[in-house]
């Protein structure tokens, strides 16, 4: 044991901020160059779930994850309104204490209803909700299987739980099974897997990949966060779409996007579900979600139900984006439009911002996307539609990419 | 197979990873002397779990920082 220091020595001091320091040079060099800097947009007005005012021009939003249009739909507004007269501004509680309201039991029965499941938990983020379920059911001794493009919720979810944690090359069946099959006899096992993978767009093949992880007797949790909503005959996302759902043990997903506010919440058939309102932390350690945001939710999840038209017409939407893309010269993330996203791959950072910034420029925003949230060290132009968008707005964007491509130097 | 004969093994794995011909000893280090990226990780991992048939974990990968640690774990993890 060392002795401690008398009363006039001190110790060198150790900035805990010089681990930033390789991230803070980097910005100022991205600066330098004179771009505007694409992590430090404020919108000053929001006209609609499609427009907004950004450093006073109007701006076509294609960077949201407004999927459905759902923040401006009167009657969700309504809602809302009343639930903040009725119950007030906050709950001031967590769940298990003071925080659980008529409109927290009300969103619930709405997403069981949704995803005609028996058991739903509502969190009050959908990062809470995988950081959560994850870091709760998978204890010591116990086996995650992850692709290796999982969200950071669900790595953040594996890092503060005490099971071991296996990732495999993103969408590959075979990787996936390969440690499945090592992992010894009787150990607990979870696969976790998404249906949408936000930064290029894909999806999983999710159908082939439940059935080798059943056929080793995991437990399977999805999040669907990119696809609830839109994909599916039902808008309950990509396990619904390839027949799968029913052999999905835990749906993870938000109200941050196609419901159009915040929360997360998993649905699930587990016979002792319920069990989880006491034992998760993330659920039990923080306060509630407001309710006028429960309310909006709960208006949101029952008018998705009935979206068919808007889901058709943003289908349409995707195909037209990704087909003029393609033919204007871009290179995307995916050889065929699967979900709302699309991802236009950028030489560098430097140049991603510089298309960024003239996308700005066109009135166009778009979310630039740069390691360490892409694979492969990708920088990406994430364009997400909303049901919302026009067929005009669509080819008025597609005009728009081609003229900063050409200002940008992406494009001859 | 005991340690000399997991090192060869690792040692032939290894190689096409060791894009600047860095001599490998056992204080050879993944990060800082064979630079390898996170990406390089996850696939020299996967090399390794298959030549060998052994998971290593992220949480016994987060223990592994030299070359002779590798050989150690994976004699280990053979059982």
């Amino acid at each position: 044991m060392t002795d401690m220091l008398s009363e006039n020595e001190t110790q060198v001091h150790t900035d805990l901020f010089s681990k930033f320091d390789p991230l803070i040079e980097m910005r100022r060099d991205l600066l330098s160059t004179g771009v505007t800097d694409p992590f430090g947009l404020v919108m000053e007005k929001v006209i609609s779930p499609t427009v907004a005012m950004c450093n006073g021009r109007e701006t076509i939003l294609l960077g949201t994850y407004n999927y459905m249009g759902m923040t401006f739909d009167a009657d969700v507004i309504a809602a809302g309104k009343q639930a903040l007269d009725d119950f007030g501004s906050g709950t001031t509680g967590s769940r298990v204490l003071n925080g659980t309201y008529a409109g927290h039991k009300a969103v619930e029965e709405a997403l069981c209803d949704f995803y005609d499941m028996k058991h739903a938990m509502v969190f009050s983020t959908g990062y809470q909700a995988n950081l959560g379920i994850i870091s709760t059911i998978a204890g010591k001794g116990d086996y995650i299987v992850l692709d290796i493009d999982s969200h950071a919720s669900i790595w953040d979810g594996c890092k503060m739980g005490d099971a071991e944690v296996v990732p495999f090359k993103h969408n590959d069946i075979e990787a996936m099974e390969k440690r499945l099959k090592r992992i010894p006899e009787g150990a607990g096992k979870l696969v976790v897997l998404e249906g949408v993978y936000s930064m290029l767009g894909d999806i999983a093949p999710l159908k082939e990949m439940i059935a080798v992880a059943k056929k080793y007797g995991a437990m399977v949790l999805v999040d669907e966060a990119h696809s609830m909503g839109f994909i599916g005959p039902n808008g309950r996302g990509v396990a619904e779409d390839q027949g799968c759902l029913d052999d999905v043990d835990f749906v993870i997903g938000t109200f941050s996007k196609s419901v159009g506010t915040v929360g997360g919440f998993c649905v699930s058939n587990h016979p002792k579900f319920e069990i989880m309102r006491l034992v998760c932390r993330p659920y039990v350690f923080t306060a509630s979600l407001p309710p006028s945001v429960v309310a909006t939710a709960t208006t949101s999840i029952r008018k998705l139900m009935t979206a068919a038209e808007k889901r058709a017409h943003l289908w349409e939407s995707s195909r037209t984006l990704h087909k003029g893309l393609t033919d204007a010269g871009f290179q995307l993330g995916t050889e065929e439009p699967q979900s709302a996203i699309i991802a236009v791959i950028m030489p560098d950072l430097e140049r991603g911002a510089m298309m960024w910034e003239a996308l700005l420029h066109e009135g166009l925003y778009v979310n630039l996307a740069r390691p360490p949230a892409t694979p492969a060290n990708m920088t990406l132009l994430r364009c997400s539609l909303c049901a919302e968008h026009s067929a005009e707005q669509v080819q008025q964007i597609i005009g728009m990419f081609t003229r900063a491509g050409k200002t940008a130097g992406i494009l001859a | 197979m005991d340690r000399a004969e997991t090192s060869a093994r690792i040692a032939a794995l290894i190689e096409p990873f060791n894009k600047k011909g860095v001599e490998i000893t056992d204080a050879t280090r993944f990060t800082d002397d064979l630079e390898f990226d996170s990406l390089t990780v996850m696939d020299f991992v996967a090399e390794i779990e298959d030549g060998f048939d052994i998971i290593i974990s992220m949480n016994q990968q987060a223990e592994i920082e030299n070359y002779g640690q590798l050989v150690d774990a994976v004699v280990k993890l053979q059982g």
